[in-house]
C-alpha cells in the first residue's frame, strides 16, 4: 500500500509553486481561456522563440535518450543508459534560467541530460560517451553525461553524488574572488542530499554567501529507496533552513515555473544575496538505470505521474495560450529528429580509442605513464 | 644568508608564491587572523587580505572540492589540513574527484593540499599520522615530504607551480627543531620527483624521508664511529612520482638496502620501493632489503608507548647492523 502521493502537484495544493510577482509571472497557472487568436501575455518575460526553444531542447531530451534506449538494445551502448523520462521540464528549465552569455556555470547529475544540451553540448558527444568512442569528450575514459567543457560552463560529474556541491562552492568562490558577476548552479538528488559532501559544500557556500544555486531534484526515489527512507523531513526545502538560506520548492514538471523559480534564485545569487534551495517536485519514470524493472514501484503512482508528463503539459499549454502553434512545434521536432539523425549515423561507427591511450594523461608531466614490460609501449 | 627554521622556510615560501603569483589563495581552518594552528600563515591576511586567505567551517571534503573548483578556473589554490591526519575526511574528494579530473575529463587541477604529519610530539592517534601509503595508491596525485628547511621552502614553491595536484606532508617534529642558512634573495626551487643524497656512503644505503631522514643521519654516524660503516642516506623528498633511478644508483653503489619510515610497515611505502628494488636490481643486492617502520598499531600518546612503537635511531642502527654483516 502506498502512501498518497504527496509530491504530486495537483493532489496537494500547498505543493504548488510560491506566490510570483509581476503580472506576468501567474502565466502558467490561468485557466486555459485564451484562444489562439489572442495569444495570453507571454510568460516569464520570454519571448515566443524562447518558449518553442524550451520545448525544442525537451523533446530533443527525450528524443536523444530514446535514440539511446535502441542503440543500449542493439548492444552499442557500452554501459547502463540512465533515462530522465518525466524530468526533462526540471533540467530544461533550471538551465535556461542561467545567463549563459554571463559565464554562467552549472554541474549536473545523471538525470541532467537537458541542462547539458541547454548549455551547448552536443547530441553526437553524449552519443559518443555511451558508445565509449575515441572522439568521445573524454577519450572513452568517462561514461554517459560524465562530461564537462569549461567553455560552454558545465562541469564532468563524478558517480560519488555530492561531491559536485563543494566543488560548485570553489567555483563560485572563484568568481567571488575576481570580481566576476557570474552565478553557478548545482544539481542534487533526494539521495545526493543524504551524503556529508553535500551538507560540507552547503554550509561553506552559505556561510559565505557564495552566488550558487542548488537545485534538489525531488523524483520520489534513490535507486531503489524511498524519500521516507531517505530522511525524516517531508519537504527536502526545508533542510536550506539549517543553513541559513531560502528554500523554494516547485513544480517540477512545470518547465515555466521551474524556469521562474530558478531565475528569481540566479538574480538574488548575482545580486550578492548568496545560495538559495530549491525542490524541484518531479519523478523518476524509469528505472535507476535501464537495467532497473522498477519492481518497487507502484503501478498505479507511475501511472499518475505518466499522465502528468511535462512535455505533453507544455506542449498543451503552447497551444491553448497560442504561443506556438502545431506547425512550430511539428517544426521543432523535425529538427530533433534530423540533428538526431546526423548524430547517431555520425558516432555510430567510430572506432573505439586504442588501447595504449589508456596511458596518457594522468599528469600534464610526463604525458603518459609507462607500460608494463609484458604491454605493448604507447607510442612516439 | 639567514638562518631559518624549517616552518620560516615554509612559511617564506609560501608568501613569496602569494606575492609572485596572484592566482595563488589559502584555505583552511583557522588560517586567517589565527594565522593557522601552528602559525605557517601567520601574517598572510594582514599583507594578502581575507579574499586570498579564505578560513573555512571545519569540512575538509568542502576545502579540498572548494580548492579543485577553483583550480579549474586557472586559481593555485593551496589548501591547509590544520592536522594532516584530517585528510582522510577529504580522502573521497581527493582519490576521487581530484585525482582523476585530468584523466577522466581534461580539467586541470593543480591544488597543494599541505599539513602536519608524524609523531615523536605526544599526539597521540589524531594528530601524529603519516598518511603517505594511503595516497601513494592513487594515479593523479603527487606526494612530497620535504625534510630540511631548503626543502620545505622548495617543495612548497615547487608544488605551487605544478600543473597537477600536490600532497605535501610537512612534518610538525621538524618545524622548529631545523634551522638551515638559506639565500634570502633568489628562487629557491625543489624539482618534484628528484630524491637528494643526504650522505654519500659505501657500504650499506638507507632509503628514508620526512623526520626519518635525521635519525638515519644519526645512525650513519653512531654506525661510521662503532663500526667504521660507510653509510648512504638517501632522502626520496618526493614520494609520488618516486626517483627510481637515485634508488636504483645508491643500490649498485652499496648492493645492500634498508629502508626506514615512520608510518606503520603493512601496506607502507617500503614494501613498494622493496618490489621496485626486486624488480630492477636484483642482481645487485648482497643481501635481503630490510625495513625499519613503525609497529602495525594506531599511534599511542603516552611517551613510553609512543617511543616503543615509533623507529628510534637504535632500530636503525641494529638493523644495519644485521644488514652489514651480509
Amino acid at each position: 500500500m502506498t502512501a498518497p502521493d504527496a509530491r504530486r502537484p495537483e493532489a496537494a495544493p500547498s505543493v504548488a509553486p510560491p506566490a510570483r510577482g509581476g503580472p506576468e509571472a501567474g502565466a502558467t497557472a490561468r485557466p486555459a481561456a485564451a484562444r489562439a487568436d489572442a495569444p495570453s501575455a507571454l510568460p516569464a518575460g520570454l519571448g515566443r522563440p524562447q518558449l518553442l526553444e524550451l520545448y525544442y531542447f525537451m523533446r530533443l531530451t527525450r528524443a536523444l535518450e530514446e535514440r539511446l534506449t535502441n542503440l543500449y538494445r542493439q548492444g552499442k551502448v557500452i554501459g547502463g543508459l540512465f533515462r530522465s523520462l518525466g524530468q526533462e521540464a526540471d533540467s530544461v528549465g533550471s538551465a535556461y534560467a542561467l545567463d549563459r552569455g554571463a559565464g554562467d556555470f552549472l554541474s549536473p547529475l545523471i538525470r541532467n541530460l537537458g541542462s547539458l544540451l541547454v548549455m551547448g553540448a552536443r547530441p553526437v558527444d553524449v552519443l559518443r560517451q555511451y558508445m565509449a568512442k575515441a572522439t568521445s569528450p573524454t577519450r572513452g575514459r568517462e561514461l554517459n553525461v560524465h562530461f564537462g567543457d569549461l567553455e560552454h560552463g558545465f562541469l564532468g560529474q563524478i558517480s560519488h553524488l555530492g561531491d559536485m556541491v563543494p566543488v560548485m562552492a570553489g567555483i563560485t568562490l572563484t568568481f567571488r574572488m575576481r570580481g566576476e558577476r557570474r552565478v553557478g548552479l548545482v544539481y542534487v538528488g533526494d539521495g545526493a542530499m543524504s551524503t556529508g559532501a553535500f551538507h560540507e559544500g552547503m554550509n561553506l557556500a552559505a556561510s559565505r554567501r557564495l552566488p550558487l544555486v542548488v537545485i534538489a531534484e525531488n523524483n520520489g526515489y534513490a535507486y531503489s529507496t524511498r524519500l521516507d527512507r531517505q530522511t525524516a523531513v517531508k519537504r527536502l526545502a526545508d533542510k536550506a533552513k539549517a543553513y541559513g538560506v531560502p528554500g523554494e520548492r516547485a513544480d517540477g514538471n512545470d518547465v515555466l515555473a521551474v524556469f521562474e523559480v530558478t531565475r528569481r534564485a540566479v538574480e538574488r545569487a548575482r545580486a550578492g544575496e548568496g545560495v538559495t534551495l530549491i525542490e524541484l517536485l518531479t519523478y523518476r519514470r524509469k528505472g535507476h538505470a535501464e537495467h532497473d524493472n522498477q519492481s518497487y514501484v507502484p503501478k498505479e503512482e507511475l501511472a499518475r505521474w505518466e499522465r502528468d508528463d511535462p512535455i505533453d503539459r507544455y506542449a498543451a499549454q503552447l497551444e491553448e495560450r497560442g504561443w506556438a502553434s502545431a506547425e512550430a512545434r511539428a517544426a521543432a521536432d523535425a529538427r530533433v529528429a534530423r540533428e538526431l539523425d546526423a548524430a547517431v549515423a555520425e558516432a555510430e561507427h567510430e572506432p573505439l580509442p586504442e588501447p595504449v591511450t589508456a596511458l596518457e594523461a594522468v599528469y600534464a608531466e610526463p604525458a603518459a605513464q609507462p607500460a608494463a614490460w609484458y604491454r605493448e609501449a604507447p607510442r612516439g | 644568508m639567514a638562518e631559518v627554521t624549517y616552518l620560516e622556510a615554509l612559511r617564506a615560501g609560501l608568501r613569496e608564491e602569494m606575492r609572485r603569483d596572484e592566482r595563488v589563495f589559502i584555505l583552511g581552518e583557522d588560517v586567517g587572523p589565527y594565522g593557522g594552528a601552528f602559525k605557517v600563515t601567520e601574517g598572510f591576511v594582514e599583507e594578502f587580505g581575507e579574499a586570498r586567505v579564505v578560513d573555512t567551517p571545519i569540512s575538509e571534503a568542502a576545502i579540498v572540492g572548494a580548492a579543485a573548483g577553483a583550480a579549474h578556473l586557472g586559481m593555485r589554490p593551496v589548501a591547509e589540513m590544520q592536522f594532516i591526519d584530517f585528510i582522510s575526511c577529504a580522502y573521497d574528494m581527493l582519490t576521487n574527484y581530484v585525482a582523476t579530473a585530468r584523466y577522466r575529463a581534461g580539467l586541470p587541477c593543480p591544488i597543494v593540499v599541505r599539513g602536519p604529519c608524524g609523531g615523536y610530539v605526544r599526539g597521540g592517534p589524531f594528530h601524529s599520522q603519516m598518511p603517505e601509503a594511503a595516497f601513494l595508491h592513487t594515479p593523479g596525485l603527487k606526494i612530497v615530504c620535504p625534510a630540511t628547511a631548503r626543502d620545505a621552502k622548495g617543495l612548497i614553491k615547487a608544488a605551487i607551480r605544478d600543473d597537477d595536484p600536490v600532497l605535501y606532508f610537512e612534518h610538525k617534529y621538524l618545524y622548529r627543531r631545523i634551522k638551515e642558512e638559506l639565500p634570502e634573495d633568489g628562487d629557491l626551487v625543489t624539482p618534484i620527483g628528484s630524491a637528494r643524497v643526504a650522505r654519500e656512503g659505501k657500504d650499506l644505503s638507507i632509503v628514508t624521508y620526512s623526520a626519518m631522514v635525521w635519525k638515519s643521519l644519526e645512525a650513519a654516524e653512531i654506525l661510521e664511529k662503532e663500526d667504521g660503516l660507510r653509510v648512504e642516506v638517501l632522502d626520496l623528498r618526493t614520494l609520488l612520482p618516486m626517483d627510481d633511478a637515485a634508488i636504483a644508483a645508491t643500490v649498485r653503489k652499496t648492493n645492500k638496502v634498508m629502508i626506514v619510515h615512520e608510518d606503520t610497515r603493512t601496506g607502507g611505502i617500503a614494501g613498494e620501493i622493496t618490489a621496485r628494488i626486486n624488480e630492477t636490481a636484483f642482481e645487485w643486492l648482497d643481501g635481503p632489503v630490510l625495513r625499519v617502520t613503525a609497529a602495525d598499531t594506531p599511534l599511542p600518546y603516552a611517551p613510553t608507548l609512543e617511543d616503543y612503537v615509533l623507529p628510534q635511531t637504535a632500530d636503525i642502527v641494529t638493523v644495519a647492523r644485521r644488514l652489514a654483516a651480509y
